[in-house]
């Protein structure tokens, strides 16, 4: 099974990547639904610039992990968090924390396409809206163009922004929502499993997309695809049962692990 | 088999009996009213002679009040809604309010008018006016509004509200731009819902003091006025068979621009519906 991995991991992987700075940095988080604890412990450091992998079976914890990065856990009551999340050395859990700043600075793409249900162009310009990001129609035309082109989705619909973006493919959707996100210029991006629900195709262009999009942004994504894991991220971190069980360089994960869970799920013994 | 046979048919047989027994209903009106229908029947005053009366002043008077009642329900309504939906959070209070209002919505509609009585026409000084009247039966209409509200706030999915929060919409940004605007057909149908109820009121209007009897057209919100339903009702009380058939007349015109409401409804849903797919 390993064999079987290897040319698939060594695809992104360089031998010596140079060191980026820590983008955001977890020490020891614990987080509950009502009494239920569904994360223990968590610490981690997620490098700027870089693709970072979450991998792990259903339920283990990754996508609730995620969304405690841009407080999106926030507007499900009843959820608590303890131990402490830095973004730039900031902490993002401190009472003085602006929750919409904090999420204009870390994007997110969502497993299932959320367009909304207004035009392509209008679905972009939503969050430059929101956030008063633009002076000008001229402005925001640019600004829409821009991040169209960088989700690689601007050759398919420059043609028909004012129609419905319900009308587009899946793997079309889910690119509009990736420039929706880009549109705002956050640092971070989350990614919940964001080709789970594509055909194979679409999957290459969003995970070319990933590769080319970590030269401006960190690059967070949960997958449990983990061929995908592989093929995508420099840096993979292993869920199991709400623990973090190991998290390191993505080839160093698939091929030498050093706890025998992550050898077994990384091989397909279980999950 | 035979069981799934046994229903089927008396469904059928309920659902005939009711269409048999509305369609003679029906056609008893219209056969009494339709020869009394014409444009002079529309334009005219009443009168003490019914040849010659007509139901114009009912005709304004019903739709200056549902004018105030939408003006008063709709806005109170959406925010009792959006409140109890989006911020109240299941509240100790928050339940207390919902067990009321889904109670208010069952309540006869002539102690609305008392309420209407005691408050806006003597506590107010509104006295007998289409403001009072638009405004009683606005508290009447206002529980049907807020439900079929927060119903339609429910199904707007989770995933349309995160997407906006994640592009760092503040939380009223998301209601306003993207749930209020996805829920709006489901809130304008029960806003027509609850319209539709109001216009066939005829207790609580009565109660506050609107007239039977009028020959001027209403001049403006503080004016005295009459609605279609109590037009019908006085006419129903004259023992003249000539005025039981304006009586039937003034069913089918209150009919009819029921019908163009539910029509409306139904026109602007699928074009809100069209426009968003």
């Amino acid at each position: 099974m390993t064999t079987l991995l290897r040319p698939l991991s060594t695809m992104t992987s360089g031998t010596a990547r140079p060191a980026t700075p820590v983008k955001i940095d977890v020490q020891g988080m614990n987080f509950y639904y009502g009494a239920k604890q569904a994360l223990s412990d968590i610490t981690i450091a997620i490098h700027a610039n870089l693709v970072t992998a979450f991998i792990g079976p259903s339920g283990c914890g990754k996508s609730t992990f995620l969304r405690t990065l841009n407080r999106m856990n926030h507007i499900i009551p009843g959820t608590r968090v303890e131990g402490r999340v830095h973004i730039d050395g900031q902490d993002i859990y401190a009472a003085s924390t602006d929750v919409v700043g904090l999420r204009r600075r870390v994007g997110m793409v969502f497993q299932k396409s959320n367009p909304f249900p207004k035009s392509i162009f209008e679905n972009i310009a939503y969050g430059l809206r929101t956030n008063g990001l633009t002076k000008n129609r001229g402005e925001m035309e640019g600004r829409i163009e821009e991040s169209l082109k960088a989700a690689a989705i601007w050759d398919e619909v420059k043609d028909r922004l004012t129609e419905s973006a319900l009308m587009l493919s899946g793997g079309q959707q889910q690119r509009l929502c990736i420039a929706r996100a880009l549109a705002i210029q956050p640092e971070i991006l989350l990614m919940d499993e964001p080709a789970s629900a594509l055909d194979p195709i679409a999957t290459q262009r969003i995970e070319e997309l990933i590769y080319q999009l970590k030269a401006s942004y960190t690059i967070v994504i949960v997958t449990h695809n983990m061929q995908q894991a592989a093929r995508v991220s420099d840096n993979t971190a292993f869920f199991w049962l709400g623990r973090l069980v190991e998290s390191g360089a993505t080839e160093q994960i698939f091929t030498s692990p050093t706890e025998k869970l992550t050898e077994d799920y990384v091989t397909g013994r279980f999950g | 088999m035979a069981g799934d046979r046994l229903l089927q048919t008396m469904s059928i047989l309920v659902l005939t009996l009711s269409l048999v027994a509305l369609t003679a209903l029906l056609y008893d009106i219209w056969s009494d009213g339709w020869s009394r229908l014409d444009w002079a029947f529309l334009t005219s005053m009443p009168s003490r002679r019914a040849s010659s009366a007509g139901i114009y002043p009912a005709i304004l008077g019903s739709l200056y009040v549902l004018l105030v009642t939408a003006t008063f329900a709709l806005p109170l309504g959406i925010g009792a809604a959006v409140y109890l939906e989006e911020y109240g959070g299941g509240g100790r209070i928050a339940r207390l309010i919902e067990i009321n209002i889904a109670n208010l919505a069952g309540v006869p509609s002539i102690i609305y008018g008392l309420l209407g009585l005691g408050i806006f026409v003597r506590a107010f000084g509104w006295g007998p006016s289409i403001l009072s009247g638009g405004a009683t039966l606005g508290l009447l209409a206002l529980p049907v509004v807020i439900l079929s509200t927060r119903e339609a706030l429910r199904t707007v999915p989770m995933s349309a509200r995160e997407g906006s929060y994640a592009l760092g919409a503040t939380k009223w940004q998301t209601i306003w731009h993207q749930v209020l605007p996805s829920a709006l057909p489901g809130i304008l149908t029960g806003l027509i819902l609850a319209m539709s109820r109001a216009i066939g009121e005829t207790a609580p209007l009565i109660t506050i003091g609107a007239l039977a009897y009028i020959d001027f057209t209403p001049s403006g919100v503080m004016s005295p006025f009459t609605v279609l339903p109590i037009q019908v009702y006085n006419w129903v009380s004259k023992p003249q068979v000539a005025f039981a058939e304006n009586a039937a007349a003034g069913i089918i015109v209150l009919l009819v621009l029921l019908l163009s409401m539910n029509a409306v409804a139904i026109v602007l849903r699928d074009r809100f519906h069209k426009a968003r797919v």
